[in-house]
């Protein structure tokens, strides 16, 4: 055998596809490697004979490369490129090697030859399935506080990185009138017929560069070349076609309803340099009128002792890795298989030089004559014999062979052994697609049966063998799908192949020397060391769903999520519980196909980006003075004004006293604005509001209130009518979308007989508050065309006319309980409406309050705030607000709910203010109340604290609750027990300021 | 993501677009005042929530705006049709009749069943 040093001792010169001449270097745990460019890590790790790659989950066995594609549950590293683009549990076998690629290995400590953590492997008996569910079941406090931490630091995988992605990731939506998924000879080939058609085709693989299996199999031809260069003349031919999109290293991850399809496109993850406006990944989002799935199939491994040990791989890798990538992954290799394709295996590996000693075959008369060739080779093949363990710990060091019918066994040294149980038919995207599979007892493997998109499967993956029928299935249904899509069929011509092996048949469950009478270590998962051992102890301890047994043991729930390993889980409970397998059941796949990058899935939605932010037309005025905002659903709404020196209590109590002494600017812009327009608005607001609105004369506000039909309160807010057929309807901030909905709702589906229009104008009006004794002196100036005296402008009412010069609606109304009034302007001048009257009213005292103030002074007066001190179960009455539902209306949204037994009853919860005794004490929103502090826990809570703050206006804190049948307790003290002691207060009205309310009509 | 077919609009559109507005045919009985105490509830609380075909309400709030009807599956989320808020409730058993699809002819005998009769329904 001869060898090409420079990348890696087990490179055979003139094997496989790479070139010599362009080598990379990478470390694998400090370690400098040198691979060819095309490599992946694991192809580049064995050429430098390196087999040992990482430690197993639970046991911390050695662990080697089992794989050559993305089913890999072994070889699992970290890849770092700096501290905030650093990937845990990225398989060796798909990552592509790049100069200066660093790769740590994961799960071991302090390093991969000698770890501490395999003294789990010594005490695996006391660890068995299901170990730590029922151990660390006392005391129970100590799951949480101890046991869980402990294992968690204990076991797992990789390292997340601690410092944010700063990767940039990018999607895109796309039309196709054919997905095909996989771009093995299946998927080629039925692109290409469809995309003769004229279809407009989009073909995706997984893998570096498309051909499948082919890649591999050196004894194929298609229409009378090699398998691969067939392939690659395909992919160029596909690549120059318009209707085309080839898409290579791009998993389809999702398979959603009505064929939409997600795919992850990696585009940067291979380079050693990606450019700056390069992104790491691209989500695919894509909409096709037909799926072709040409997914494969993936092989699966034998079940016996120690079938873990690095070294041991599956027999389609090692021919992978020989004829693609030029490396041999030993230099004797040992053979155990259940069926033929692992020979096309061992004849390629003996053909480049490598030492085959021997091929184990658990059939006892394997027919195909690919069983002679081998034999002619000189390679020693024993039928009906199994291997009952391997030996070696970092490495496979032999294999202990017996004759199935008894007799000697025997011992034959290896440095490798290739394994293959047979191959299952990769369904899992028909499975995501809701179709359900069929069970094909003749071949031991689930098929697609029932489908429930539109959609196809071809190739292995639909169960077909010979690569001519392959090709065959492959061409009809890609010109099938096209004509589905509205393609006249083309001329799909045909394929015509040579060679290949067959890849049906085999066996599931445990092999010989595995099985229900021995206690060996035979993997089933790999990744989260289940053994066949752990699958019949979960049938023993009662599990009998396959569902259970899963959970039990947690076979096939790693990010692998079982490709290699399902089915023969699933064959041993099966046989432990005596049923027949599809009695047993087969767990629903589910989306990702392989692990998928939060980066890709979250996109572009991150920062800014994450959720809009609201901004109102007077932000950078508020910022400008310093001011702290607070979030309002997507709003930032200014919360108080510091000046220098104040702390919040401080700026809010100057904020208060300001309003109340001379006058106060508050942004308002974010109130919801639906203009209400047509000739039955105002029969429209009869419906939709308690109030009356017929009669509400022009000029003039109203406060309404809006209920659900079950009669609770849902918003409210002040509403002005400007014209007989115009009202200008204000809402909640936080209520504006979900009132302008419910509003269309009744409008459309309820109420369609009346001829009205609505608007949403919340982002088209500025509103500027001014509030206080001399709001109407600081703004008459600049008031053109309305007269503003107390008697021609009274309180709640509106004039249109202009401020400044520009068109206003200028409400008159308060929720501050003082002399005020509302601006409207057009939201372009808001900020230098704000400005003028910020300047106008500086010498007479006006200061710009916020969100906090606002809240005191409106609680001051007793005004609720929907959602605040209401909660959904809160009627008019119950928030004393009876005088707001019309007495004579014969109709409106709630009329009904509000007549129900339990909202008439005694007993509901009222809103009233609370006094507490020592006025020092500001009590905490929805703190609970009692009658009697001294009852015993749990005591009887009769109400709750909906709105408290100190006042400094009354010296003293106030506070609004609901409080059962409250308005008949006034003047009774109550208790509010608290974690430092009970609190008594006094249960009063809900006005604390200027009772009468004068201060409005000054 | 599913494609919803806006009957005003005519077009399928994508389900960002499209908000759902719980089940379809509900009668808010006229004068509501004089309904009864279990009708009333009826009509407020009790959903049919049918495993099958559910007649349910859609709005098109980032397009156009409307509230319509649809006929949708709930276990394979296939809209069998959708139609203007206001018109009659459409035959079941013909338009399974007439648009067979795959989910469909796999579909179990009891999950085909059409909704009951709603007591609100008068």
């Amino acid at each position: 055998m001869s060898t090409a040093n420079h990348s890696g001792s087990n490179r055979i010169a003139g094997a496989g596809r790479l070139t010599p001449a362009k080598t990379v270097r990478f470390t694998f745990d400090g370690q400098n490697l040198t691979g060819l460019e095309g490599d992946t890590l694991a192809s580049a790790l064995l050429a430098n004979g390196i087999h040992l790659v990482g430690r197993s989950f639970k046991y911390h066995r050695p662990r080697g490369i089992l794989s050559a594609g993305s089913e890999e549950p072994n070889a699992l590293v970290d890849v770092e490129r700096d501290k905030s683009r650093k990937q845990p549990n990225v398989r060796a076998t798909v990552q592509e090697i790049y100069d200066g690629l660093k790769v740590k290995s994961q799960n071991r400590w302090p390093s991969l030859t000698f770890d501490v953590g395999a003294i789990n492997d010594v005490f695996s008996p006391m660890l068995p399935a299901g170990f730590y569910y029922k151990t660390f079941m006392w005391p129970k406090f100590a799951w949480k506080t101890i046991y869980e931490p402990k294992i968690r630091a204990a076991a797992g995988l990789g390292v997340v990185p601690g410092e944010p992605d700063t990767d940039r990731y990018t999607n895109r939506f796309a039309h196709c009138d054919v997905l095909v998924v996989g771009a093995g000879a299946a998927g080629l080939a039925a692109a290409l017929s469809a995309a003769n058609c004229g279809a407009k085709v989009i073909l995706c693989d997984e893998q570096t560069e498309a051909g499948g299996a082919l890649r591999y199999e050196s004894d194929v031809t298609i229409d009378g070349v090699p398998g691969y260069e067939w392939a690659s003349a395909t992919v160029a031919r596909l690549r120059s076609m318009d209707n085309v999109t080839v898409l290579t290293r791009t998993t389809a991850f999702g398979y959603y309803a009505q064929n939409f399809v997600g795919l992850a496109e990696r585009i940067s993850d291979h380079l050693s340099t990606p450019g700056a406006d390069m992104p790491r990944e691209r989500l695919w989002q894509v909409r096709a009128r037909k799926v072709v799935l040409a997914t494969g199939a993936i092989e699966r491994h034998m079940v016996f002792a120690n079938n873990d040990r690095p070294g041991i791989m599956l027999a389609s890798a090692a021919r992978m890795f020989l004829n693609h990538y030029g490396v041999a992954i030993g230099r004797k290799v040992g053979v155990y298989t259940a069926n033929d394709s692992a020979y096309a295996a061992a004849i390629d590996l003996k053909r480049a030089g490598v030492d085959v000693p021997v091929i184990v075959d658990t059939r006892d008369n394997p027919t195909s004559p690919i069983v002679e060739e081998a034999r002619s080779l000189g390679i020693d093949v024993l039928t009906g014999h199994a291997v009952y363990s391997a030996g070696g710990k970092r490495r496979v060091s032999s294999m202990l062979i017996k004759p199935n019918r008894g007799g000697n066994e025997r011992k034959v040294s290896v440095d490798a052994l290739i394994v293959s149980a047979g191959w299952t038919p990769s369904v899992h995207l028909f499975s995501q697609s809701r179709g359900k599979v069929a069970w094909d007892a003749a071949n031991e493997r689930f098929l697609p049966g029932t489908y429930a998109q539109d959609c196809v499967s071809v190739g292995a993956c639909n169960g077909t063998d010979r690569l001519q029928d392959v090709l065959d299935e492959a061409v009809s249904s890609g010109s099938a799908s096209a004509g589905e899509a509205g393609f006249a069929k083309g001329n799909a011509g045909s394929l015509t192949a040579t060679g290949g092996t067959s890849w049906i048949a085999g066996m599931i469950g445990s092999a010989p020397g595995a099985g229900a009478d021995t206690t060996v270590k035979a993997f089933v998962d790999f990744q989260n060391d289940v053994t066949a051992k752990d699958v019949r102890l979960a049938v023993h301890e009662g599990m009998h769903s396959i569902e259970h047994v899963k959970r039990f043991t947690t076979t096939g729930m790693a990010t692998d999520q079982g490709k290699t390993s399902n089915l023969h889980g699933l064959a041993i409970a099966a046989e432990a519980l005596n049923r027949p397998i599809p009695a047993v059941g087969l767990t629903t796949f589910r989306a990702p196909f392989t692990p998928v990058t939060f980066g890709t899935i979250v996109n572009h939605a991150r920062h800014d980006l994450f959720d809009p932010t609201r901004r109102t037309p007077m932000h950078a005025w508020h910022a400008a003075q310093g001011a702290a905002f607070e979030d309002v659903g997507q709003w930032k709404r200014a919360w108080y004004y510091p000046q220098a020196g104040e702390d919040m209590h401080a700026a809010v109590n100057r904020e208060c006293v300001a309003v109340r002494n001379q006058a106060g600017i508050f942004d308002a812009s974010t109130l919801g604005k639906i203009e209400v327009v047509g000739p039955d608005a105002a029969r429209f607001l009869e419906l939709l509001y308690t109030n009356p609105w017929e009669k509400l004369g022009i000029g003039r506000l109203r406060y309404g209130i809006m209920l659900r039909e079950d009669g609770f309160i849902y918003d409210d807010g002040v509403v002005g009518r400007l014209a007989e057929d115009r009202f200008h309807v204000t809402t909640t901030t936080g209520g504006a979308p979900r009132v302008m909905n419910h509003m269309e709702d009744y409008l459309q589906t309820e109420f369609p007989h009346l001829n009205v229009w609505l608007t949403s104008t919340t982002e088209q009006w500025a509103v500027i508050a001014v509030q206080g004794p001399k709001a109407r002196e600081i703004i008459a100036p600049l008031v053109e065309g309305i007269d503003m005296s107390n008697e021609a402008m009274r309180h709640m009412s509106v004039r249109e006319g202009k401020i400044c010069g520009v068109p206003t609606r200028l409400f008159r109304m308060s929720f501050t309980g003082e002399t005020g009034y509302e601006i409207n302007v057009p939201a372009d001048y808001g900020q230098a409406v704000w400005e003028a009257i910020h300047e106008r009213g500086k010498p007479l005292g006006l200061t710009p309050y916020g969100t906090e103030a606002m809240h005191i002074l409106r609680a001051e007066k007793g005004y609720i705030i929907v959602g605040q001190d209401t909660d959904g179960t809160v009627t008019p009455q119950d928030a004393g607000l009876t005088w707001a539902i019309g007495k004579n209306k014969a109709d409106y949204v709630g009329i009904r709910g509000l007549l129900r037994r339990d909202l008439v009853a005694d007993g509901r919860k009222q809103l009233v203010g609370l006094k507490t005794v020592d006025p020092k004490v500001v009590l905490e929103e929805g703190a609970q109340i009692v009658a009697n502090p001294n009852q015993p826990v749990p005591m009887t809570m009769i109400g709750h604290v909906t709105s408290s703050y100190w006042s400094e206006n009354c010296g003293r804190s106030i506070a609004l609750a609901l409080v059962v049948d409250g308005t008949r307790r006034l003047g009774e003290t109550l208790h509010v027990p608290m974690p430092n002691g009970v609190i008594e207060v006094e249960v009063t009205g809900t006005v604390f300021f200027d009772e009468k309310g004068e201060r409005l009509n000054g | 993501m599913l494609l919803i077919k806006c009957p005003y609009c005519e077009e399928e559109r994508p389900e960002l677009e499209f908000r759902n507005a719980g089940e379809a045919h509900l009668v808010r009985a006229a004068p509501i005042v004089d309904q009864s105490d279990d009708d009333f509830a009826a009509f407020l609380y009790f959903r049919q929530n049918p495993k099958g075909l559910q007649f349910e309400r859609w709005r098109h709030i980032h397009g156009c705006g409307r509230f319509f009807n649809a006929v949708r599956d709930s276990v394979s989320d296939k809209f069998l049709t959708v139609y203007k808020a206001g018109e009659p409730k459409p035959n079941i058993e013909q338009l399974v009749a007439k648009a067979p699809t795959p989910a469909e002819t796999a579909a179990e005998p009891e999950q085909k069943r059409a909704p009951r009769a709603k007591k609100a329904e008068v």
